[in-house]
């Protein structure tokens, strides 16, 4: 038993130590953003945030999680009151199966919280590790730049505290 | 086709006032054994086997409204086109209906969700189906109120009397109301009125995905599910000669081994128990393997050398033109798979005596026929209900996956499993996208015109979906196993290898070949645009070769040889929309592109130019800009339709620059992102344009795979516009590119 911190809440986790994050957050907390693609850090379906910074949670065990804070797209907003880059991916549909946007979407949350105004290039090379079958990516660059802007207005300040 | 499922009307009816119950298909299957009808016209779409109206529109006694579709959502968004139409022709709020979408038990028999026909199907079929509904609910309020039809009118679910009195569609719909067989010909509505259709509709299923929703079959979480893994042959044809269960049975949550021939698998309470369990297995497994896959440098000689079924598709003869300067190419392209980014993944639960399999198939009902088969029960007792999975693009790991499941679950009744196939099963065991050759010779007239044309196609059929259980894998490795169907060639108009193999062009002289290839070295089946792909990209490359050896302007030089007119417009607009101009020169380093395309010669128009940035010291291409052109009847979603061509150009940009599957003597050795590496963000694009020309009334034509071919062709035209150098075997990497320009 081991105490995992997601989305502001301890939760108490019965899983082995070298469990992937990704699999106790879809299978032990029933939590659906985070998707296994790859298993092997190599398309970025799995992608959360662990402390600020964007985390394969694919390749990441339970036992390096003792203390940390773990953010999953769920904690970013809901379809009743979606955060800053959940409304632009909308506004945007920015998305076709959209299997591979979850992971995008915090890939990018994790960038904007520490660059609120990066350039398009900036984007792209971040998001570098994402793969995408659909070929959606001018939509998701789009849905970038906006969750940008949307994050400068007063009301996404709440959501950002959340993700931290 | 299989024996209809019919709910029992009556019981579902009972003390309900509700119209409707699902349907009957029993029509459908009247019409297989007695084509003798031919002479009464069929309603149109889908509606022609489905043709109870109840089967596409369903009214309850409450107002609420479903609108029904045999085909399977794979992220092309047409569930919300559907929803417009329905809307629309029925005279309801968008938000106020649902639609279900593919399962056994529900929906009518589309076959497959496949070759760009979903729209022109069963978007034709719900659009004729509601129209139809609207009208008999306006006769019902007419007889209700003893006026005429005429003088009433629809609006927001009800029908409106002159004076103002309304009658809602619940309070008119009646016990059997609906159950009656479609009319050839629907009243539809002006294009001119639409109010929901045409309209950029945002996407119903994409706030869910944003949100972390169950929107997926990965996310299925069933009371007791447990999780499976399967562990597959290392290669084709491997034989399991020894496997001790016994450690893994012992393993940490493990619940059940299952070895059955040479089908593997294991279950267990937790996912990743599942998972470390398969790899102990897998361990523990030793094969027989057998060496049988051809030289993979040598593919094009080895394909061109197998056993082939050769047919002319296509002649023209003029004698009185000749040419006079005679051009030769072969184009190729190798095994390319789907990728989808979330490998395979079905639920199955085998309970009361009927197993029910949740699956992202392409076809809920050819996959109920063949787990049938090979679990050799009655197709009654499968119900298949599709659930949306990752994006397919064609038939990848799904319907095996689904045939995983269902055999699993037939071990552990009452228990639901669910199985997820890993990357590198995803990689290895998805049946590709085929090989192909194309030989193309042309001669040119004195005045600059194409007087001959000569195409070659060799290929493997580009369809081995079950139906069959055959095709699946887990029914071919089983202890009591299932000989893979005999392949069949896609019959023309579509077609399959030589699907766009006929030019839309106009030649005084044309030879078209198919040469049908039944051996298959590499397992593949369908994906997007088939045989398409490589016949556009070999087509409209050598076009320009032609173009270039006559000195003439790509596009003009199209133009010079097209009648169609909506293939003019179509050229003509992405030419304007790109800047294209008769005599333009590239910056240095850089190539303009252009092709063209009708899909299937009989579904949408496209059109793409492109310029492309070629690195001379690398060969390192960088698409940089795009300019499509599409024209796929009337528009139902403009978003929805951009968003398709955007991702088309991406997709097939990803396919001809990067990819192709690798193997040694036995074995896929492409097994993951790292060894078959595509699209990544440092190559996408400063810009993707789509331009859609819309036609209010005419027919929907599929657009989804329309794309393919233009944008490879028009790439591959703008590397040699570049460079100066013609590549013709896919995929057009930085080395080719490199090795020419050095050449």
């Amino acid at each position: 038993m081991m105490t995992l911190k997601v989305n502001g809440r301890d939760h108490q986790v019965d899983a082995e130590s070298d469990t992937p994050l990704l699999y106790v957050l879809r299978d032990n907390l029933e939590l659906n953003a985070a998707k296994f693609g790859c298993g092997l850090g190599q398309c970025g379906a799995c992608t959360v945030i662990v402390d600020g910074k964007a985390v394969l949670s694919c390749v990441t065990p339970l036992l390096l999680l003792e203390g940390k804070q773990v953010t999953t797209l769920e904690g970013l907003g809901s379809i009743e009151a979606p955060g800053p880059i959940q409304r632009a991916f909308m506004e945007e549909q920015a998305a076709q199966c959209g299997y591979c946007i979850a992971g995008m979407m915090m890939r990018a949350q994790a960038l904007l919280q520490k660059n609120p105004k990066p350039s398009d290039d900036e984007i792209r090379a971040e998001l570098e590790p994402h793969l995408c079958r659909c070929g959606t990516h001018m939509r998701i660059l789009r849905a970038v730049h906006r969750a940008a802007h949307l994050m400068q207005t007063a009301d996404a300040s709440t959501i950002q505290r959340s993700a931290q | 086709m299989n024996g209809p499922l019919i709910l029992d009307r009556r019981r579902v009816l009972a003390g309900s006032g509700a119209l409707i119950v699902s349907f009957a298909l029993s029509k459908a299957s009247a019409q297989d054994q007695a084509p003798a009808a031919a002479a009464a016209p069929k309603p149109p779409g889908s509606l022609a086997t489905a043709p109870y109206l109840d089967a596409w529109i369903r009214i309850d006694a409450d107002g609420s409204i479903t609108a029904f579709t045999g085909k399977a959502e794979l992220g092309q968004g047409f569930k919300t086109a559907f929803q417009q139409i329905a809307a629309e022709e029925l005279d309801i709020p968008f938000a106020s209906l649902t639609v279900i979408t593919a399962d056994t038990r529900r929906t009518a028999n589309e076959g497959y969700t496949s070759g760009s026909h979903s729209m022109q199907d069963s978007g034709t079929a719900i659009q004729n189906a509601a129209a139809q509904v609207r009208a008999l609910l306006v006769a019902e309020a007419a007889r209700r109120l003893d006026l005429q039809a005429e003088s009433l009118r629809t609006e927001n679910g009800a029908v409106i009397a002159p004076d103002g009195q309304r009658l809602s569609y619940g309070e008119l719909v009646a016990h059997d109301m609906l159950h009656v067989e479609a009319q050839p010909v629907s009243k539809l509505k002006d294009p001119a009125t639409y109010k929901v259709m045409g309209q950029p509709v945002p996407r119903v299923d994409i706030p869910a995905k944003v949100t972390g929703g169950a929107a997926y079959i990965q996310d299925m979480r069933l009371p007791g599910m447990v999780h499976a893994r399967v562990v597959r042959p290392p290669s084709y044809g491997a034989q399991l000669t020894e496997c001790d269960t016994a450690a893994v049975e012992k393993l940490p949550g493990v619940v059940k081994v299952i070895s059955d021939g040479n089908f593997l698998a294991v279950v267990a309470k937790q996912q990743f128990q599942a998972i470390k369990a398969m790899v102990a297995l897998s361990a523990a497994a030793k094969w027989k393997q057998t060496a049988s896959l051809p030289k993979q440098d040598d593919l094009p000689r080895v394909l061109m050398g197998l056993p082939s079924q050769d047919k002319t598709i296509f002649q023209a003869n003029n004698p009185e033109v000749t040419g006079q300067k005679t051009l030769e190419a072969t184009y190729t392209r190798p095994y390319q798979a789907h990728g989808s980014i979330g490998p395979s993944c079905a639920v199955a639960q085998f309970a009361d005596g009927t197993m029910t399999v949740w699956t992202h198939t392409q076809g809920v009902y050819p996959d109920r026929a063949g787990i049938a088969e090979m679990l050799r029960v009655p197709p009654a007792s499968v119900r298949c209900i599709h659930v949306e999975g990752s994006g397919c693009y064609g038939h990848n790991g799904a319907d095996d996956a689904a045939a995983d499941a269902a055999l699993i679950a037939r071990e552990l009744p009452g228990v639901p499993v669910r199985v997820q196939w890993m990357r590198e099963q995803e990689h290895a065991w998805e049946p590709f996208g085929p090989a192909m050759v194309t030989k193309l010779k042309a001669s040119l007239d004195g005045n600059g015109a194409i007087a001959d044309w000569n195409f070659e196609v060799w290929s493997n059929t580009h369809s081995m979906r079950p139906g069959g259980a055959g095709s699946m894998l887990a029914a071919q490795h089983m202890a009591n196993p299932f000989a893979v169907p005999a392949p069949k060639p896609i019959p023309l108009p579509e077609g399959g290898g030589d699907r766009n193999a006929i030019p839309i062009y106009k030649f005084p002289n044309a030879k078209v070949v198919h040469h049908f290839i039944p051996d298959m070295p590499v397992r593949i089946s369908a994906m997007r645009a088939l045989g398409a792909y490589h016949n556009v990209f070999s087509i409209e490359s050598f076009v320009d070769e032609l173009a270039l050896a006559a000195g003439a302007d790509p596009v003009e030089f199209r133009l010079k040889h097209l009648d169609d007119a909506r293939g003019r417009d179509v050229i003509e607009k992405a030419a304007q929309g790109f800047g294209w101009q008769k005599g333009q020169k590239a910056p240095p380093n850089r190539g303009y592109g252009f092709a063209f395309a009708r899909y299937k010669n009989l579904a949408a128009w496209c059109a793409v130019a492109c310029e492309v940035e070629v690195v001379s010291e690398t060969g390192r291409p960088r698409l940089v800009r795009a300019v499509a052109a599409v024209d796929a009847g009337q528009v139902v979603n403009p978003d929805g339709l951009i968003n398709q061509i955007e991702g088309a150009i991406l997709q097939s940009m990803s396919w001809t620059l990067y990819e192709a599957v690798t193997f040694d003597d036995t074995a896929i050795t492409s097994i993951d992102w790292q060894t078959y590496p595509i699209l990544r963000f440092d190559a996408v694009p400063d810009s993707v344009t789509v331009h859609l020309i819309n036609r209010p009334g005419q027919p929907f034509l599929g657009s989804g795979e329309t794309g393919q071919g233009p944008a490879a062709a028009s790439i591959a035209n703008a590397i040699a516009n570049a460079t100066g150098k013609r590549l013709r075997d896919l995929p057009l990497t930085r080395k080719k590119i490199k090795d020419a320009i050095d050449a």
